[in-house]
């Protein structure tokens, strides 16, 4: 079962990454960037008996170790079987 | 002094805690690989700096899940010491055996250069051999050194005196200027700059060993 979790920085926690993006894109012309946040995609293949398990079992993984909540937020979605 | 140096895939900054160790204990600490399951009885474990797991995920994520951080854990619960310098401070920040995290440094440059650190809180087993306020120059080797935590997690900090080392000049954007923090239990301190490379006159600066100095007599005392 493939599943994606993405993983964003929470408002409110500076994002320098996101910051220089911001201004390369400005350097490159496109005007009217105001705000670019980077986060990260993962994701995974997994044995599950049904989505709501995949869900479950993905959200574990974020828990434990692919997000830090101290500074992330993260959302679990199950792709296709 | 029982003394530990814990190794990680990516650890690079192993041998000059141990050397430091040694010489100012007269004996060489245990070299402990993470795969361990149980320590040796130690007094003290370091965690020290490099990347482990090549930075991956997050800076000490990885390696907060390795076998012997449950040791470890187990260690600081029982009152032991641990220090974590640089890649050890983010490991213990990770294994939330202290509070916060470590963030890219705002310029997103890489610092490799001297600061000056203000020791703010002497009354640790890691700093009661410095005077109070005294300033301390030793180099840090970071990306990710900006410390960052909640306002109300900051303010518990400054409360509670645990705040341990603070920047003169902020390398990195850190909150309040945060280099080094401790537990509320006194028993685990975590920090970026390398003292140990600090520690001795070919350094250039000799003031780091103060540090080592003060946890092996507070262990022999």
């Amino acid at each position: 079962m493939k599943v994606r979790v993405d993983v964003t920085l929470k408002h409110g926690v500076l994002d320098p990454q996101g910051k220089a993006v911001a201004h390369a894109l400005v350097g490159l012309g496109f005007l009217g960037v105001r705000d670019v946040r980077v986060g990260k995609t993962i994701e995974l293949d997994i044995d599950a008996a049904s989505d709501a398990a995949a869900k479950e079992n993905a959200t574990r993984m974020a828990t434990a170790l692919l997000a830090n909540q101290v500074i992330e937020d993260f959302s679990v979605t199950v792709l296709a079987a | 002094m029982r003394t530990g140096v814990v190794v990680f895939p990516g650890t690079n900054r192993e041998r000059d805690a141990a050397m430091l160790l040694q010489r100012l204990d007269g004996k060489a600490p245990t070299m402990l690989w993470h795969t361990e399951t149980t320590l040796p009885a130690l007094d003290l474990v370091v965690l020290p700096g490099g990347f482990s797991y090549g930075d991956y995920l997050r800076t000490g994520a990885m390696a907060a899940h390795s076998p012997i951080m449950a040791a470890v854990r187990a260690h600081a619960a029982r009152g032991g010491l641990v220090l974590g310098i640089c890649n050890g401070f983010q490991i213990l920040c990770e294994t939330q055996l202290l509070p916060g995290i470590l963030l890219r440094n705002n310029h997103l440059k890489f610092n490799c250069k001297f600061v000056d650190l203000r020791v703010e809180n002497t009354r640790t087993p890691f700093t009661h051999a410095y005077a109070q306020g005294q300033v301390v120059h030793a180099p840090v080797a970071h990306g990710d050194g900006n410390y960052f935590a909640d306002d109300a997690t900051l303010n518990d900090l400054e409360q509670n005196h645990q705040v341990v080392f603070r920047y003169g000049h902020n390398p990195n954007g850190s909150a309040r200027n945060i280099a080094g923090i401790i537990n509320k239990q006194g028993n685990v301190l975590g920090l970026m700059p390398h003292l140990e490379n600090a520690a001795e006159p070919l350094h250039g600066h000799v003031d780091g060993a103060t540090m080592f100095a003060s946890v092996l007599s507070k262990m022999a005392a």
